[in-house]
């Protein structure tokens, strides 16, 4: 297989988290991000899911370079992304670039969508010379499926779903070869998440992109992704083809959360077993040792509060941070 | 609005009725607001006393007729003469200028320097926005006619008497000094929301340079606020100027304001009150003005007061 274009290595992002009044001082770190690693090939697609709160936006933030990582190294097509600076870096923006969650606050309401879409040539002036700036950005309206007419309104004047391909259309601009999507349809309602998954599908087609794709809902990642990693407190859980992932998990985390998932099958409810996790995601300031997953697991052991469980290949023939990683029987019955 | 997701949403006139900015909303909203059009009248007579007083009155302000000292109002003179005969109509007349000025300048100045102070705070953090803040705290803590007066005696002595242009500065800038930290704390704690939101993120993913991000993105979506404080504050300033120049440290005769006529008439208010009155009711019906222009200025730009 080709070089991965992106290979993340031991990524790590602490948040120090200060007290006091006059003299501030660090009682205790957020382990946000804690040791992650993967990679991302070009074309693909990978899914990171996860709860709240499990690390998944800060590792989008830090990838970004919008948070420097507190250690770890990310490659991108060649170089270490995170030592990057001044004109390299700049130029890095042009290869690697976000879609928001919330499109209600990621666009500025002060200015036009001619001037937010336009605003990565402003940016970035080598890419289009001034004149033909306007046709280009006529062209990416048209591309995400708005009427390059809109170019003079207002991003109140818009409907969310209408606002996210504005955001998508500024993400574009730049023709980046990755593009990261923060739980980019959260915010949308259902019939409308449909509509922009479809697009960021067609776009990933046309012009060859790569996406990390960030969310919480597992159906909504399987329907694009190719792989999927699964987070759990700042740490992997279990990375694999959306295949594997979906039908073989082996890491009780991530069959827990897809016993969750909702079945559009009447007659299969009460014939498939829920896994109902109890407590609450401990506190990422002070982790469980070893396994995090530990205290809300059923298979836990003595192992697990002595050993982390390393993120490597098991049963079901991909990676799994689990001692007892083990395809479950049959999940749903008759 | 979920339906036609590709197309305009609803509700949203799709003629070709020009694309309307927040600032075109606010607009629409204000020039129906009784308030804001009776503020605007005010300041607007104002603002043409200050630039034209000529219209309004042919009679010099500083020509004395001793003979005619402290009469009352009539036909003659409508707001009647004051101790040294002079035409108090005339005099309110010209004395709008001198207030208006240095309301007008107090105010930028002090907004002006809050507003870049704050934003550079409130982007910043860390050090920089603790020296800022605790400069501001300083000044804050200053007592404000206390501070003026002290600034203007020091640089007035009791027998001094300085020109035009120089003590109208000097008001300007002793009052713009000891209130600008308003302005910047304002500026600052709207500069910290919007800070937070994902447009910044956006543009900082996109490269966006820091004065990019500062003046494209940072001023517009947090200057609201003190653009409401700076109206109400010129109305206040026009009143600190009457204030000071009463206390005699301010401005001074032959400039003409109406902090200079409170002060010329103080002595002679049972005798003679419309020597006071007139002037300090300019004064009042301004700062009304402005404090009505504010409110109603707030009311437009916060979509949530609607």
């Amino acid at each position: 297989m080709a070089e991965p274009i992106l290979q993340v290595t031991d990524l790590v992002k602490h948040f120090p988290v200060r007290q006091g009044v006059l003299f501030k001082h660090i009682v205790g770190q957020v382990k946000a991000v804690d040791g992650v690693s993967f990679e991302l090939n070009e074309g693909e697609t990978l899914g990171v899911v996860g709860e709240s709160g499990c690390g998944k936006s800060t590792l989008a933030q830090v990838l970004m370079r919008l948070e420097e990582p507190t250690s770890g190294s990310a490659v991108f097509q060649g170089k270490d992304m995170f030592s990057l600076r001044g004109k390299d870096f700049k130029a890095l923006r042009r290869d690697m670039q976000i879609i928001l969650q919330d499109p209600y606050t990621s666009l500025n309401p002060r200015m036009t969508v001619g001037d937010i879409v336009g605003e990565p040539f402003e940016i970035h002036p080598e890419v289009a010379p001034k004149g033909s700036r306007e046709q280009k950005v006529r062209e990416l309206l048209d591309v995400v499926g708005l009427s390059p007419e809109h170019l003079n309104r207002y991003p109140h004047q818009f409907s969310g779903g209408q606002r996210q391909r504005i955001g998508i259309a500024r993400a574009l601009a730049l023709r980046p070869k990755v593009i990261i999507c923060d739980e980019p349809v959260s915010a949308l309602d259902v019939s409308i998440q449909a509509q922009v998954m479809n697009l960021l599908g067609d776009l990933q087609k046309e012009f060859g992109l790569s996406y990390v794709f960030i969310a919480h809902d597992l159906s909504v990642v399987r329907h694009l992704c190719d792989r999927v990693a699964v987070m759990y407190l700042g740490k992997i859980a279990e990375i694999g083809t959306e295949d594997q992932i979906y039908e073989h998990p082996t890491h009780p985390y991530t069959q827990a959360l897809l016993s969750a998932v909702p079945v559009p099958d009447p007659t299969l409810r009460g014939h498939r077993e829920v896994i109902r996790l109890t407590g609450d995601v401990p506190s990422p300031m002070d982790p469980p040792s070893g396994c995090r997953f530990r205290t809300r697991c059923w298979k836990a052991q003595d192992i697990c509060a002595q050993e982390t469980p390393a993120l490597e290949v098991r049963a079901g023939g991909h990676l799994s941070a689990c001692h007892f990683a083990e395809e479950k029987p049959e999940v749903i019955a008759g | 609005m979920t339906s036609g997701d590709a197309t305009l949403a609803p509700g949203v006139p799709d003629r070709a009725e020009k694309s309307r900015s927040l600032g075109a909303d606010a607009w629409r909203e204000l020039r129906t607001n009784p308030l804001f059009v009776i503020s605007c009248v005010i300041i607007l007579i104002i603002v043409v006393m200050m630039a034209f007083p000529g219209l309004f009155t042919s009679v010099d302000p500083n020509l004395g007729d001793l003979s005619k000292a402290r009469q009352s109002p009539g036909g003659d003179a409508w707001f009647g003469y004051d101790t040294q005969g002079r035409d108090i109509f005339s005099r309110v007349i010209y004395g709008a200028r001198a207030s208006m000025l240095v309301g007008i300048g107090a105010t930028v100045v002090q907004v002006v320097v809050g507003v870049l102070l704050g934003v550079l705070g409130g982007f910043f953090g860390r050090w920089v926005d603790v020296i800022i803040s605790r400069i501001g705290d300083i000044f804050f803590g200053l007592p404000f006619m206390l501070g003026a007066i002290v600034v203007l005696t020091t640089l007035n002595p009791p027998q001094s008497s300085p020109g035009q242009v120089a003590i109208i500065l000097q008001v300007v800038l002793s009052i713009a000094v000891l209130s600008w930290p308003i302005s910047m704390r304002l500026m600052r704690s709207a500069t910290l929301t919007a800070k937070q939101q994902d447009y910044v993120k956006a543009a900082r993913s996109l490269g966006a340079s820091t004065p990019r991000i500062i003046f494209r993105h940072l001023l517009p979506n947090s200057i609201a606020p003190v653009m409401v404080y700076a109206t109400i504050a010129l109305g206040a300033n026009i009143g600190a100027e009457a204030t000071l120049s009463y206390l005699g440290v301010g401005l001074r005769p032959p400039v003409v304001s109406w902090g200079v006529m409170v002060s010329d008439a103080a002595t002679y208010f049972e005798t003679s009150p419309h020597m006071l009155l007139i002037p300090a009711g300019f004064v009042t019906f301004t700062v009304l003005g402005f404090v009505m222009l504010g409110d109603a200025v707030r009311d437009a730009m916060d979509p949530k007061s609607r």
